[in-house]
């Protein structure tokens, strides 16, 4: 074997398939606990694996490619089941091996008591098959197939109350939106295959490599059809709108899926496709600008909505926004690692709601909670945790990432004003954030309000307010050290540390003598700007006090202001609450026009008057030939032997005549 | 001559002879009323060793055997599988539908392995007159299968029909023979192109290769030769429909790609064009007059006719790609029509007590598992992505396009179009709610061969609808078996690649 | 085209056939046009030399008849293939280039052939008086 170690990478998504087989296919008749034993094996096998070859992986010669089977050979065109291992793929996996498994463990104990308990888990582990294979393709049609995978997951996952309504009509939503993105992912491969000829990641990066003119041109087409692929998965303007609708899925789903791995998958594909973006100045500049726009938006809704897990979805695209920034000015190791520790303070946050929903027996609305710190002391410690990570304190890790963004923003060409907004965007992150910490945790408390409580606690299921089991609770802890140490492993040179991280995927993104674009730099904090990035870091960690401050005051000290506010600034609050009528304007926009297309004009006009007329048409003729065919099926032997004659003398006068040359074909 | 690689040459072959030989030894010696399932599994069994064997002899060099009658190469084993492959389901159908003590059982066993004896050699077979031969074999066991149910009188009457019409058939086929002989003073088919070259009598071969054309389009059911194909279909026990719309069909396929492309390639422009036409009104009419019918057994005659046509169109490309495609769709139309008649022949039984569309209506609500199996193949038949029928379709109608053979493509596109309607209708009673008269309220449970045989079609249909490449890339190096295509720069003299390199230097 | 002269050749052939062809439809054709077509029974009746006609002519008789006459002719023919067998028989060591392969190929001809009598035997065709034949 060359001494190239097999790793059987293959191993890595086939277990959560069997895992999904198992459970649902058999799952309904299964005890709970094998459920719960073959889901959580599914998942943590792959962990264990992921860290032995995390234990091996100095000795490898990256990218390591594994060659399972070919699946498409069309002609030159080719493609397979080929998985790839290099430094993008390697964190890639950890996040998801790690949080998924947390994640999973964390389910035992929120799903306990719900109907479909094996569904559920046979929907996480198919996610799971879907989500490493598409970090660990190797070509982008394979990547394409866990990227539909996913997003199949996620719909399931979504709807999988299937008896609410609002559940049903959210996974349609983000399927929808996802088909969106897709058909602009679909046309970029298509666009690959007629330019490059193939689909390899290899192959079409050192296709790019090798000619430095192709600048722009068709590299800007695929580069922003890619980037419309990446706009649905990773809700960015304008195919935001399903996330938020997306929380009606259980809450661990949210953790999982909608926070912490699937829609960083847009953030991973623009990384990965780096070579074709470095090769487009505008493709790029859009990257960073819809970043930075999506992030700024997502934040000032987030300030209004009082159902706690729509401000943990609001955050998550804004924070998905600042990783689009970050691979945006080209620094796609910050992007990176912004996406991982944001699957730690995100999931956090999602499951520690979910502890606080669960304490609360589904109560979601933070105008009925209040008061619990004492009450679930664990999940407000863990919670706290991650709040101060999102909000950008030092040391904590959404510090170290975000600022790093923010620094790479800055020292980019004309990257002042994506800067700045970014800046602002802290703050309100702060502000929002806090405002749900105090919202939830401090003050009066307010549950005694709650239908939803009191409704449980009619029907004998209602107990009182009490902290989770330790089955949630110990995810929470081991993703709460995360979120304070793990920015640390990236801290910045400008602040002391040795940017472990960024040199760490260096390899992959470092492609020296690639870009020929001025515009893009790939420079590691040059030595002169130290101090720069001291005063930004500052900056920032004020502007977050600054919101927290804000918060305090409003949420705190000062109860009263926040109606008052909004009644002063009515209009501004309105649209802030009613989230820009962006949803709305989509129905008027293209939803109505749409339907009235599809109603009146294909269905009554085309389907009903063209294609039933001319369906019936040739059903007619066609029907009168099959008579004619039938007329000479007369069940005479006879008559069958005449026709054979008959057929045998056709052939031979066409024999005649091709012979003569008086019948020719071309 | 070495004696055991001469034996492994034929060696499914002498598997099959000595299952048969078998079966009819113990059949009398059993007591008149004891079951004749032991006597079935034989012939599975043999079917399975027969199909190892084939699978074996993709180990051996490409050569001769028996004075240089029989040769094994990568295409005649590709036949060699695909055929053992039918035999066994089919074997596996008969033992779930054929009640156990039926009348003289064993002897349908018994000929089942020696049709498949003689389908085998049609398709190893270089020496016309032993094609003939594997012809006649597999033919006349087939008649007598046609007519097995003795007590009714639809059976024996399409038995006889098809004995007179396939009688008349061979003949064409034989008189081509002795008209080619006449030509080009061989009989081999590995001669013939040389034989060809130097040939004064250029007519004569034409029309030997027209009568021989005439003698296998009968037999693959292509129009105008179709008319037995709905009455035989309709007639026989459906386990045997399901063998005999597949296996035989499969072997002819595979001489006509032989005599087309070996022995006749420098008359490629004689015989394209008519088997152009015959693709064409093949398609059409089997198509159009699957459109009216009400029988199940009677549409899937025409929908045969109309695969056969479709088929066709891969002999109007010449290269490589037309002759795999043409291999490729051989084997999707074969495991998809046999696993559909394994549905059939266990709904309907072998007293076909389901007959009209109609009586099917509800069949998904009976038993799941065959309502699933069947609209399964249904749409493979029609030809949906996933499935082999959508790849079958799929490579044919691309390397006609690839070569220029637009109108053709068209129409055959326009008759998938069509087909889509008469098999949706049989989809659509599947899955309508059966009222209490239904007769499909008396299906039976579905037994272990049937499960079986439909896991092994199911399979195969995915397969060659998912990861196609690997039976593509088999079809591919039996098509370069052919000296046509061989790649050899310097020809050897006396090939067919030598005398067409030849004829194409004459030709500038 | 060198051709020409070859298919000129069946010329006399082609008008052999078109006159056999043609004959036989005008002889036909024009006494169904010229004829009267009056039936009568007399007309209608079988032709039996003059004599009246006397039952059916589709009568009944054992399908043993059948079956004696195609094993008959079956077997008959097998034997036939062992004549040419024979005469060549000195002359297969050279041809086949094996001492002894004709004379096994020959058993083993021979030994279908046993099968098939035992089959038929064992079927209870040859037994002509019991009913225990597999009809």
């Amino acid at each position: 074997m060359n001494g190239i170690p097999n790793l059987h990478l293959w191993l890595l998504p086939i277990l959560p398939l069997a895992g999904f087989l198992v459970n649902g296919l058999f799952g309904r008749r299964l005890p709970k606990a094998l459920v719960t034993a073959v889901a959580i094996i599914a998942t943590a096998i792959p962990l264990i694996q992921v860290a032995t070859i995390v234990a091996r992986f100095s000795s490898l010669t990256l990218p390591h490619v594994e060659r399972v089977a070919t699946w498409i050979s069309a002609g030159p065109f080719h493609a397979g089941f080929t998985f790839q291992l290099d430094q993008l793929t390697m964190v890639m996996l950890c996040v998801i091996t790690g949080v998924g498994f947390l994640i999973h463990v964390y389910s035992i104990g929120y799903m306990a008591h719900e109907d479909g308990y094996w569904r559920y888990f046979a929907y996480l582990n198919l996610f799971m098959f879907f989500m490493l294979t598409l970090v660990l393709a190797n070509n982008f049609l394979l990547l394409f197939i866990g990227w539909e995978g996913v997003g199949l997951a996620s719909y399931l996952l979504i709807g999988f109350y299937v008896l609410k309504t609002s559940a049903a009509d959210a996974g349609k939503k983000a399927f929808i939106y996802n088909r969106v993105g897709d058909f602009g992912f679909l046309l970029a491969m298509f666009l690959m295959v007629q330019h490059f000829g193939t689909l390899d990641y290899t192959q079409v990066f050192a296709q790019i490599i090798a000619h430095p003119a192709w600048q722009g041109g068709f590299l800007t087409a695929i580069g922003l059809l890619l980037l419309l692929g990446a706009t649905g998965k990773s809700a960015q303007i304008p195919l935001y709108v399903w996330l938020p609708d997306a929380m009606e899925g259980p809450t661990p789903v949210s953790a999982l899926i909608h926070a912490a791995t699937m829609v960083t998958a847009g953030v991973y594909m623009v990384a990965r496709a780096h070579v074709i973006f470095d090769r487009s100045a505008l493709a790029l500049g859009l990257v960073a600008v819809i970043g930075t726009a999506t992030a700024f938006f997502a934040a000032t809704m987030a300030v209004a909505q009082n159902d706690i897990k729509r401000v943990l979805a609001y955050s998550t695209v804004s924070q998905l926004g600042y990783m689009f920034l970050g691979c945006g000015v080209a620094a796609y190791g910050a992007g990176v690692f912004h996406l991982v520790s944001h699957a730690f303070f995100k999931a956090l946050l999602f499951l520690a709601a979910g502890s606080v929903i669960h304490a609360l027996s589904g109560e979601q609305d933070m105008r009925y909670m209040g008061g619990l710190r004492k009450k679930i002391p664990i999940t407000f410690w863990t919670m706290t945790a991650a709040v101060f990570a999102i909000s950008g304190f030092p040391p904590l890790s959404g510090f170290v990432s975000k600022d790093e963004i923010l620094y790479e923003a800055f020292i980019s060409p004309g990257g002042k004003i994506l800067w700045f907004v970014g800046l602002f965007t802290a703050g309100l992150t702060a502000f929002y954030m806090f405002r749900l910490w105090y919202m939830t945790f401090f003050g009066k408390d307010r549950t005694a309000d709650s239908e939803i409580m009191a409704h449980a606690k009619e029907h004998g299921h209602g107990h009182g307010i009490h902290e989770s089991p330790w089955v949630m609770l110990i995810p929470l802890i081991i993703l709460a050290i995360l979120s304070v140490i793990g920015g640390w492993m990236g801290w910045p040179a400008g602040l002391g540390g040795n940017e472990w991280f960024t040199r760490f995927l260096a390899p992959v993104f470092n492609t020296a003598g690639l870009s020929m674009n001025p515009n893009v730099i790939h420079a590691p904090a040059g030595a002169g700007s130290d101090h720069l990035q001291l005063i930004l870091a500052i900056v920032s960690t004020l502007t977050a006090a600054g919101g927290w401050y804000i918060a305090h005051l409003m949420y705190y000290a000062r109860p009263e202001l926040p109606e008052l506010l909004a009644q002063k600034f009515r209009g501004v609050y309105r649209m802030l609450f009613n989230k820009y009528w962006v949803d709305e304007f989509y129905g008027a926009v293209i939803a109505a026009p749409v339907l009235f297309f599809s109603r009146f004009v294909l269905n009554f006009l085309i389907d009903r008057g063209v294609i039933d007329g001319a369906g019936f048409t040739a059903g007619a003729t066609a029907q009168g030939f099959g008579s004619l065919v039938a007329r000479i099926q007369s069940g005479n032997i006879r008559s069958y032997a005449g026709w054979l004659a008959f057929g045998a003398m056709l052939v031979l006068v066409v024999t005649y005549f091709v012979f003569t040359g008086s019948f020719m074909l071309h | 001559m070495n004696g055991s690689m001469t034996v492994l040459r034929i060696l499914p072959e002498i598997i099959f002879t000595l299952t048969g030989v078998a079966i009819m030894l113990i059949d009398p010696v059993m007591p008149k009323q004891a079951s004749r399932k032991p006597l079935g599994w034989l012939a599975a069994f043999g079917a399975l060793a027969a199909l190892i064997a084939s699978l074996y002899q993709y180990s051996l060099p490409v050569g001769t055997a028996y004075f240089g009658v029989v040769q094994t190469d990568a295409f005649s084993v590709f036949f060699h599988v695909l055929i053992s492959g039918i035999i066994l389901v089919s074997a596996l159908v008969v033992l779930d539908a054929v009640h156990p003590d039926t009348e003289s059982l064993g002897e349908l066993f018994a000929l089942m392995s020696f049709g498949a004896v003689g389908m085998l050699l049609m398709t190893s077979g270089v020496e016309l007159l032993l094609v003939f031969i594997g012809l006649e074999i597999s033919s006349i066991s087939t008649y007598i299968l046609a007519g097995f149910r003795r007590k009714t009188a639809k059976s024996p009457e399409s038995a006889l029909k098809y004995f007179l019409l396939g009688s008349f058939a061979t003949a064409f086929f034989l008189y081509g023979i002795a008209l080619t002989y006449g030509a080009t003073g061989t009989t081999r088919i590995t001669d013939i192109a040389a034989g060809l070259a130097t040939s004064h009598a250029l007519p004569i071969a034409v029309v030997g290769l027209a009568f021989i054309v005439i003698g296998l389009a009968f037999k693959v059911s292509a129009a105008p030769f179709h008319l037995w194909t709905p009455d035989v279909y309709e007639g026989a026990p459906s386990p045997i429909v399901g063998l005999m719309s597949t296996a035989p069909k499969a072997a002819a396929f595979a001489v006509l790609l032989r005599i087309a492309y070996e022995a006749f390639p420098q008359l490629q422009n004689h015989w394209m064009p008519l088997l152009w036409i015959l693709a064409a009104v093949s398609m059409t009419i089997g198509n159009l007059g699957a459109l009216r019918q009400k029988n199940v057994k009677r549409m899937l005659a025409y929908s045969s006719i109309a695969h056969a046509g479709y088929l066709l169109v891969a002999f109007t490309v010449l290269s490589t790609d037309g002759v795999a495609a043409a291999s490729f769709y051989a084997v999707a139309y074969a495991v998809m029509n046999v696993g559909i008649f394994a549905v059939i022949s266990h709904a309907g039984g072998y007293e076909d007590r389901l007959t009209l569309i109609e009586d099917y209506k509800g069949l998904a609500y009976r038993s799941p598992l065959l309502g699933g199996v069947m609209a399964f193949f249904l749409l493979s038949l029609i030809g949906i992505p996933f499935t082999g029928g959508f790849f079958g379709k799929f490579y044919v109608f691309a390397a006609a396009i690839h070569s220029g053979m637009i109108w053709l493509a068209i129409i055959g596109l326009l008759n998938s179009g069509i087909a889509v309607f008469y098999y949706l209708r049989v989809l659509t009673a599947t899955y309508t709610k059966p009222m209490d008269s239904s007769p499909v309220l008396n299906v039976p449970r579905v037994s272990a061969p049937l499960c079986l045989a439909m896991a092994l079609t199911v399979a195969v249909t995915l397969v060659l609808g998912i990861i196609p490449g690997r039976v593509l890339s088999m079809a591919r190096h039996a098509a370069e078996t052919f000296p046509v295509f061989s790649t050899q720069q310097t020809p050897v003299p006396g090939t067919a690649s030598a005398v067409m390199a030849a004829i194409n230097t004459k030709a500038r | 085209m060198q051709s020409h002269p070859y298919t000129w050749n069946y010329l006399p052939l082609l008008i052999q056939v078109v006159v056999a062809a043609g004959l036989g439809l005008a002889i036909v054709g024009l006494s169904w046009l010229i004829g009267r077509g009056r039936a009568s029974k007399a007309k209608l009746d079988a032709y039996e030399c003059g004599v009246p006609v006397e039952g059916d002519a589709r009568g009944r008789f054992s399908v043993r008849f059948y079956m004696v006459a195609m094993l008959f002719i079956l077997f008959d023919v097998e034997a036939v293939f062992m004549l040419p067998w024979a005469v060549i028989y000195r002359h297969l060591p050279v041809l086949t280039g094996s001492r002894m392969f004709g004379f096994w190929e020959m058993v083993v001809y021979l030994g279908f052939v046993v099968v098939g009598i035992f089959y038929v035997w064992k079927k209870g065709i040859l037994d002509w008086t019991n009913d225990r034949g597999d009809l």
